[in-house]
């Protein structure tokens, strides 16, 4: 290793820890107890999600039928395809390979983005055929008339809280990419020293896990058959 | 603390397979199974989580008290939504008092 | 015999108090110690903000028919009570002041593994701790701290999404806090602390941890769905619009009960470490003691639902969570059973922090066994929603934490300030918390037996001479809070300074100088023995 990536690396070290593996080791351990909360935290909507699905199948499935199944699976192929860039970014900064690093950071963020823009057009489409609860929500002749329109409208609220919580992760997954493709173009990641790169990718994948479920659970339920 | 190095050919055929298991899975969403469709949707599901949390999260290669951790983060949850369920599922083996309609008894709408 | 550190008077010595002035370095510090500190004094003033809601309703219950204010005012003051001093002060309380000051140096350890999200989570307190107070000072919340719907979701007209925000924002700092114990307490270890060397204090707090990291996100999400519903008019929780509140308290309790645990599991550690050192002996059944934190931490999230006996929630669930209830009483009364054989046949001194301690046993035994009437489904139709369970609750976090708390901060003073309190007026004083604390509480299992609703402005004539009974005690509760204070304030400065191990200690916080220095440790401790080796006791086994 040259002498500026040996003194890069001393200097990453953190006063309160003894060497870099024990700083590697809490760092990832501290992620992935992180990532613990966050089951938690999408749990408990997942949680409130399940039970009113039980009760209200006719109305979740009538609600689910109006959302874009082709647009829903795209962006799930999008978020699969950055979770594998985040893959090889993590492992460019395990081979020291600093400019394949920037590379898959940013094809991350790129395909994070486009994730959003759709998740964007999805919304405005929802806003011009009035499907957004609360703030305006009055569906026509797409709802059959047996199904109770209050079961549609909180199948919407769920969609809409659970997908935004999704995407505000994304947005701060995005931002933190950002700071980690600064870092690297001044070279500060190495075979000795890649931590922060693996625990946001860390964060990356479990944001990819949760919309691996919410696909599913929000946009197959339809009965489209 | 592994610092294991996952070649890869190994990133690139979970990628494939996740993709395929996505483009299943909504094949499937197609097809009237009847209440098999939700068992089988959140089947692929959890296949496919746990694809990107072995070789995406390097879970595989890691020790032990990781997979502590991960697994106690989904017994919790499993917690959270058995014990509530056993309230909804449960509230009806009890007869009502009597005078009281049937609908008043179920929440909704 | 050479001069340590541990002998150089404080005021030539550097330790983590002198070592850099200026509120710069106060607000900037990423010293667990120095944390510990700025917690100390945000912590002490919502317990005061949240007792003086207190003595109001104490003075306005002194007659049946309320004179002091009006309904809907009182119905603001229980809830502000209940919200300030569960999540701006007990909850934060044992693990923010003496967790964050205790855990690295018990570990052998520098700081704690995150030291810049330490500091984090004392600023996410202040900026929750601010909202609240907006909350209260615009004019208030009177749904109760437990924000049942469909009232807090659509009935009420007051500050209900201010106060969410700000218990929602503290709710992160419990989370990070936790977050950096368990992955101090797993990594950072000093060579030779193996688990079952580790002080009991530490395992309470790992315990703990585990609670916060686990319940806490579900009362955050809960909470926001409750904030969507009333700023979106949706139903989430509400029944006209189709939705459960029962849902919604399923939800709330899944947090809130295992919460309570992260209220008195740290007092329990606390205790362990004042029990050993005050009785000169090692604690009995280190082992069982260990584990029952864990076993407390584990069972407690599967017992919430014995909140819900009465709201119409299925008796099948009832009954599950009765005896799920039953059986979380037994690791606590494990503990009691040790600490009480812990102390047979010790060399006991009667310091202020053990009298706290002896205060904790008897009290929360107390109210711990009238849980039991109240995890039991019949007894509990008759004392749910009455003074009984007031009482209970307050038997423990007042009479168990509360106690715990300030016995622990009188044990641990000498190291945290380099100070020593002035003895008597120490013991005077909890002496005074013990009586006041009796005087208020115990006249309302009675009132809650009798009937008495709890949450109440007003109430029939009969129960008169029992509500001045305890209105009178808080008076005297009251004037018992403020001695410490006023003594622990003043023995800042002109205390006697303390050596660095003023009890004759067993534990590694108490091998470095009062104050320690900012690194705590001259060298990285080796650890060879198990804990409390007290004299007497062969060398302590793991």
């Amino acid at each position: 290793m040259t002498e500026m990536a040996h003194s890069a690396t001393r200097a990453a070290l953190r006063h309160h820890f003894d060497d870099l593996n024990q700083q590697h080791a809490a760092g990832t351990l501290g992620m992935w107890v992180f990532l613990v909360t966050e089951i938690m935290f999408f749990g408990g909507l997942f949680a409130a999600y399940a039970i009113y699905r039980s009760l209200y199948l006719t109305g979740f499935e009538a609600g689910s039928r109006l959302l874009d199944i082709k647009l829903g699976a795209i962006n799930t192929a999008v978020l699969i395809a950055s979770s594998l860039t985040m893959a090889l970014a993590v492992h460019a900064a395990q081979t020291s390979s600093r400019k394949a690093l920037i590379v898959f950071l940013i094809l991350t963020m790129i395909l994070g983005g486009v994730f959003l823009g759709i998740k964007y057009v999805e919304y405005h489409h929802k806003w011009e055929t009035q499907l957004v609860p609360g703030l305006r929500f009055s569906p026509g002749t797409e709802i059959p008339q047996k199904i109770s329109l209050a079961q549609v409208e909180l199948f919407f609220c769920f969609y809409f809280f659970m997908t935004a919580l999704h995407a505000t992760h994304m947005v701060v997954g995005i931002g933190i990419l950002a700071a980690l493709v600064v870092m690297a173009a001044r070279n500060r990641f190495s075979a000795n020293y890649f931590a922060p790169v693996e625990v946001s990718g860390l964060y990356w994948h479990f944001v990819d896990i949760i919309w691996i479920f919410l696909f599913p659970l929000l946009y197959l339920i339809g009965g489209r058959y | 603390m592994s610092h294991h190095v996952v070649p890869v050919p190994i990133y690139v055929g979970v990628f494939a397979a996740l993709i395929l298991l996505t483009a299943l899975t909504t094949w499937v969403a197609f097809i009237d199974l009847g209440a098999m469709n939700t068992v089988v949707a959140l089947t692929i599901a959890v296949t496919k989580m746990i694809l990107v949390i072995l070789f995406f999260m390097h879970v595989r290669y890691s020790d032990g008290l990781t997979r502590i951790v991960i697994l106690a983060g989904f017994f919790w949850l499993a917690i959270l939504i058995a014990l509530t369920l056993s309230d909804f599922l449960t509230r009806h083996w009890s007869p009502l008092p009597s005078g009281w309609s049937e609908s008043a008894a179920r929440p909704g709408m | 015999m050479s001069t340590t550190a541990a002998d150089i008077p404080a005021s030539s010595r550097v330790h983590y108090l002198n070592v850099n002035y200026g509120i710069k370095s106060w607000l900037l510090t990423t010293d667990h110690k120095r944390i510990a500190l700025l917690y100390l004094a945000s912590i002490t003033l919502m317990f005061f903000v949240g007792g003086a809601f207190a003595v109001l309703m104490r003075i306005h219950l002194i007659s049946p028919q309320g004179t002091l204010v009006q309904p809907e005012t009182y119905n603001k003051l229980f809830t502000m009570h209940g919200v300030i001093m569960i999540f701006f002060f007990l909850i934060p309380s044992i693990p923010a002041v003496l967790g964050n000051f205790l855990v690295p140096m018990m570990i052998g350890a520098r700081d704690l593994a995150f030291p810049r999200i330490n500091l984090l989570s004392w600023y996410l307190y202040i900026i929750g701790a601010a909202i609240s107070m907006y909350a209260i000072l615009a004019g208030g919340v009177d749904t109760g701290w437990t924000f049942y719907t469909p009232y807090s979701t659509t009935y009420s007209n007051t500050y209900v999404i201010p106060t969410i925000l700000g218990a929602f924002v503290a709710g992160f700092s419990s989370i990070l806090t936790g977050l950096n114990f368990i992955v101090t307490i797993h990594k950072m270890r000093a060579p030779g602390l193996t688990w079952f060397r580790m002080p009991l204090f530490l395992w309470a707090m790992y315990a703990t941890s585990i609670i916060m990291i686990l319940g806490t996100p579900v009362v955050a999400i809960t909470l926001s769905l409750v904030a969507i519903e009333r700023v979106l008019h949706v139903g989430i929780f509400d029944p006209a619009l189709g939705g459960d509140p029962l849902l919604f308290q399923h939800l709330f309790w899944f947090y809130s009960h295992p919460a309570v645990y992260i209220m008195i599991l740290p007092g329990m550690g606390v205790v362990s470490e004042v029990i050993t050192c005050f009785s000169r002996k090692r604690i009995f059944g280190y082992t069982f003691v260990a584990f029952s934190s864990l076993a407390i931490a584990v069972l407690g999230f599967l017992v919430w639902g014995h909140h819900m006996f009465v709201t119409g929630q299925s008796i099948y669930a009832g009954l599950i969570f009765s005896v799920l209830s039953f059986m979380v009483a037994i690791p606590s009364a494990i503990k009691v059973f040790n600490w009480t054989a812990t102390l047979y046949k010790g060399s006991i001194s009667y310091s202020a922090p053990m009298l706290y301690a002896f205060g904790f046993i008897g009290l929360f035994t107390m109210g711990g066994l009238t849980g039991l009437f109240l995890a039991s489904l019949a007894t509990d139709v008759h004392l749910n929603g009455t003074y009984f369970i007031v009482a209970h609750f307050h038997y423990i976090m007042v009479g168990g934490a509360v106690m715990a708390y300030l016995g622990g901060i009188h044990f641990w003073w000498p190291k945290i300030t380099g100070r020593l309190y002035p003895d008597t007026w120490a013991r005077f004083a909890a002496l005074v918390i013990f009586i006041g604390f009796n005087l208020t509480f115990f006249p309302q299992f009675m009132l809650g037996y009798l009937g008495m609703p709890r949450r109440y402005a007003v109430y029939p004539d009969e129960f008169q001479v029992l509500n001045v009974m305890s209105s009178a005690g808080a008076s005297i509760l009251g004037v018992g809070y403020l001695i410490p204070l006023i003594y622990l304030i003043w023995s800042m400065r002109y205390g006697p300074v303390a050596s660095a191990n003023p009890w004759g200690a067993k534990g590694l916080e108490w091998e470095t100088p009062s104050p320690p220095p900012t690194e705590n440790f001259e060298e990285t401790p080796r650890v060879t023995r198990g804990a409390y080796a007290y004299a007497g006791e062969e060398d302590a086994h793991d």
